[in-house]
């Protein structure tokens, strides 16, 4: 090392060494004086202490945007992801078991592209979760600090169970191909009905905390499991667990349906289209499937809240979010009338020379649908001018006042299960021709048995006006879900027996569906959307200004409920914000799928545009499954 | 095929459906006038129904919208040209005045979705009825009732003597869509309390029933109560089937 370096170096140590003193000197005449001014204020600092604490921050806000509407907004799509999330492994799962016990490879290739779409939304669903906690703990401390006290052993129970699901999902997912055949498939199987375990243990934890929110239980004393034990088990948590149970395989089914929709209008190939046709057909039926029962459970929740709360009760059905439930039937009705729709557009396009022998009983459906969704979108209190109200006798018509209760609105819900179940047994017996000896007299048992039915469920509807209440609701409005859910048991089975020995007169021609199925698949999944940012805001209203029920008030700026316009602004942004999000997930995850499509035309001549023949079409020969003689779609 | 002859069902059957509801039904018996709000309903469900069954095949879809779309870009020319440019040109004038007269100022009120059944204070939703459902309690009910309720109430019926001066007009109690689907302990508020008694919810307009805790006792009330449910044929909601 040259002299001068040294030179530099140590003159340069000691300049560091005088700054390093300099400093130390400046910190401690800092110390010094903040010490003094400390013992100075320190008699201030105790009798402030004594006269009164700080309180603790309740609430905090966000310029122009509003905390209420940012947790409303992140809490909705987290809701919406949620629910498709928990939804899709069930049929998923299902799915994969129909495609191993009958051999039918296209069954589990449909599960592995549910559970494809099931991969890409999880991350972002435990995404938004993350960030609603933030907000949750950011905007609300005391609510959150109040509801950690009671709920913190489930908190623990639901990071558990979050591990255990992660790790399921991905075992799952990426062990599909490996565990394909034999014993593997099976442990494959038996993964998937641990997912749906977890998963539906992951809805039912957190649906604790919000039920307990409406129809709070608060113990004093016990231990600190004892107090959440008695908190998750409250009046609501059940019949919100079971509702949307339900209603996730609605969305789920909806939301695949829409998947296969959009990617059948863009597919390019006879095979594609023949695919997502099917897949399709698969999702708006998990659709229906789910959506039979949802009105029933969505009654039992309402019921429940009635009983558990008169206020809450009639702020739902009879205040001011009364007129939810007429939008809530409003889109019901499209919902029932989409789904019927594409089975009807299924029998006159997938089956060819039907259309002439159904259309008189999809006329007459169709005017069955059209005259309950009438009847239940017919409010007790009509919208009329003073002119109007004044010819009326007041704002209750005095004919057509009877269609504005539940007597009426129960008969006619279950009159369109009836006749979407009715909807689907035929598109089911489609194109066969029975051979069996007693096929006449199962027939004639079926009708027998669905005009009895419905005209039970009639009867019942026009007897509850004139019983007590909790006779109709205990008694009349189970019946008819009885004797619906009986018809639905008694004829199933029966068209199933019968269509072993049918002679198949018309194959089903997959993917000559017109564009407007696939709107109608998008369309059905909006409105479920819809439906779900609708009834989430009224639950979440139905608290009016508690945080938790009777319990905890909401003292912030917000304890108010958004006006009904306000509030369907919120949802349609919602809407929206879902579907662009959802769109994004689903493009992502099939950005794999086009460059192999892509991959593989370069090797492969395109197949020409003609209809797919079920297991008559050289064209489905290939990657997109096996549809040999004795694996024909159905 | 008539050009547009496919169309003439379905506008026949719209105009049908209007005619009976407008002009059928309020002349049934115990019926009034529909609001246009109901009409407007009924008929968007009818549309629907009709633009449904019409496109469920490629065959009928063209023929129904085949008319309309060749009318609308002048197929056929004459005296269906001259149409579609009397439609064009009466298209912006029909949204126009239809803006003018929603925007317009005018001196009839505005239609109101007033809320009937606004939710009861808490205060009141626990409540049950402390007096014991004796004959003699149910007759001294239906006396307060005679005195106090009928001018405006009639036989339970909503027909009082003096009910049509009233706006809304009051109850009708024999009707089972009123009191047969409340508890027992909103109509304790609704009487006690009155129409001045009424959330914010419950406006517009506040009933003209007086603040009845001014007049009478809390027993009282549920007297009325009774004898109110007895002489109307009603029960009242309860969630207990013994009640």
């Amino acid at each position: 090392m040259a002299n001068d370096e040294v030179r530099i170096m140590r003159d340069q140590g000691q300049t560091v060494t005088n700054h390093g003193r300099d400093i130390a000197g400046r910190v401690a005449l800092l110390a010094g004086c903040a010490a003094l001014l400390g013992w100075i204020g320190l008699p201030d600092v105790a009798v402030a202490q004594e006269s009164a604490p700080a309180a603790p921050t309740a609430y905090r806000d966000l310029p122009y945007i509003g905390s209420r509407n940012l947790v409303w907004i992140i809490a909705q799509l987290h809701l919406l992801l949620a629910g498709f999330v928990l939804g899709v492994p069930i049929f998923a799962w299902l799915c994969e078991i129909v495609g191993w016990k009958s051999g039918d490879k296209r069954y589990d290739k449909l599960a592995k592209e549910f559970t494809k779409l099931l991969t890409s939304s999880y991350a972002t669903t435990a995404l938004f979760g993350g960030i609603l906690l933030f907000l949750l703990i950011g905007f609300y401390p005391k609510l959150m600090a109040y509801l950690t006290d009671i709920f913190f052993p489930s908190f623990l129970v639901y990071c558990c169970l979050f591990l255990v699901e992660t790790a399921t999902l991905y075992l799952y997912w990426y062990g599909w191909d490996a565990m394909a055949e034999g014993s593997g498939k099976k442990f494959h199987i038996f993964l998937g009905f641990l997912l749906n375990v977890f998963a539906f243990f992951i809805m039912i934890v957190p649906n604790s905390w919000a039920t307990f929110q409406s129809s709070p239980v608060v113990l004093a004393e016990g231990s600190d499991f004892a107090r959440a034990w008695a908190a998750t088990w409250n009046p609501t948590w059940w019949p919100v667990n079971i509702h949307r149970l339900i209603a996730n395989v609605v969305l789920g089914g909806y939301i695949c349906g829409a998947y296969a929709g959009i990617r059948y209008l863009s597919a390019k190939s006879t095979e594609e289209r023949y695919h997502y046709d099917w897949m399709g057909y698969v999702g708006n039926f998990i659709g229906v499937f789910g959506l039979l029962p949802l009105p029933f459970a969505g009654y039992w929740l309402m019921r429940e809240i009635y009983q558990y709360n008169q206020q809450m009760g009639i702020t739902l059905m009879g205040g001011f979010l009364s007129w939810l439930f007429i939008l809530q039937a409003m889109l019901i009705g499209v919902l029932f009338l989409g789904s019927n729709y594409y089975f009807w557009l299924g029998i006159t396009h997938r089956i060819p020379g039907s259309e002439t022998q159904y259309r008189k009983p999809i006329m007459a459906m169709l005017i069955i649908l059209l005259l309950c969704l009438g009847v239940w979108m017919t409010p007790h209190s009509l919208v009329a001018s003073l002119e109007e109200a004044q010819k009326m006798g007041g704002t209750h018509h005095p004919l057509l006042g009877v269609f504005g209760v539940m007597s009426a609105k129960m008969t006619v819900s279950n009159l369109m299960v009836l006749v979407t179940f009715m909807s689907f047994i035929m598109y089911w017996r489609a194109g066969k021709q029975d051979t069996a000896g007693w096929a006449k007299a199962a027939k004639a048992l079926m009708g027998g048995v669905l005009g009895l039915a419905a005209i039970a469920v009639i009867i019942l509807g026009v007897w509850g006006y004139f019983v007590p209440a909790i006779i109709r609701i205990n008694y009349f409005s189970t019946s008819q879900v009885g004797i619906v859910i009986f018809v639905m048991l008694t004829i199933t089975p029966l068209t199933a027996l019968l269509l072993k020995s049918a002679k198949t007169t018309t194959e089903m021609v997959w993917g000559r569906m017109p564009p407007r199925a696939g709107y109608a698949l998008v369309l059905n999944a909006v409105m479920v959307i819809l439906l779900m940012t609708l009834m989430g805001y009224a639950r979440s209203s139905s608290r009016v200004h508690w945080h938790i029920y009777g319990v905890m008030r909401d003292s912030s700026q917000y304890a108010f409920s958004p006006a009904l316009g306000y509030a369907a602004a919120l949802m349609a942004l919602n809407t929206f914000l879902f579907c662009m999000l959802v769109a994004f997930i689903f493009w992502v995850a099939t950005m794999g799928d086009k460059a192999k499509a892509a991959a593989s035309a370069k090797g492969a001549p395109e197949a020409g545009h003609i209809p797919a023949m079920a297991g008559g079409s050289q064209a489905l020969d290939g990657p997109a499954g096996d549809v040999s003689e004795g694996n024909r779609p159905v | 095929m008539v050009m547009g002859g496919v169309l003439i069902r379905p506008i026949i059957l719209t105009v049908c459906i209007y005619v009976f509801l407008k002009f059928i039904v309020p002349n049934l018996p115990h019926s009034a006038p529909l609001p246009s709000s109901l009409i407007f309903l009924y008929l968007m469900l009818t549309t629907a129904g009709i633009v449904i069954f019409a496109t469920l095949s490629g065959a009928s879809k063209d023929a129904f919208f085949g008319p309309i779309l060749r009318f609308l870009t002048g197929e056929g020319g004459g005296a269906l040209s001259s149409a579609r440019y009397l439609v064009l040109a009466l298209f912006p004038l029909l949204v126009g005045w239809q803006t003018y007269g929603s925007t317009a100022s005018s001196d009839a009120p505005p239609g109101e979705n007033r809320t009937i059944h606004p939710a009861p204070p808490g205060e009141y939703t626990g409540l049950s009825n402390p007096v014991p459902k004796t004959l003699d309690n149910i007759n001294y009910g239906k006396g307060l009732y005679a005195s106090r309720c009928s001018p405006c109430h009639g036989n339970f019926d909503g027909k009082g003597f003096a009910a049509a001066g009233f706006t809304p007009p009051p109850a009708n109690f024999k009707d089972p869509t009123t009191i047969a689907m409340l508890q027992e302990s909103y109509l304790f508020w609704r009487i006690k309390k009155g129409g001045v008694g009424l959330p914010v919810e419950g406006m517009p307009w506040k009933t003209a029933m007086p603040r009845w805790e001014l007049e009478m006792s809390d027993e009282d009330i549920w007297k009325v109560i009774m004898g109110e449910y007895d002489g109307a044929g009603q029960k009242p909601r309860t969630w207990d089937e013994s009640e």
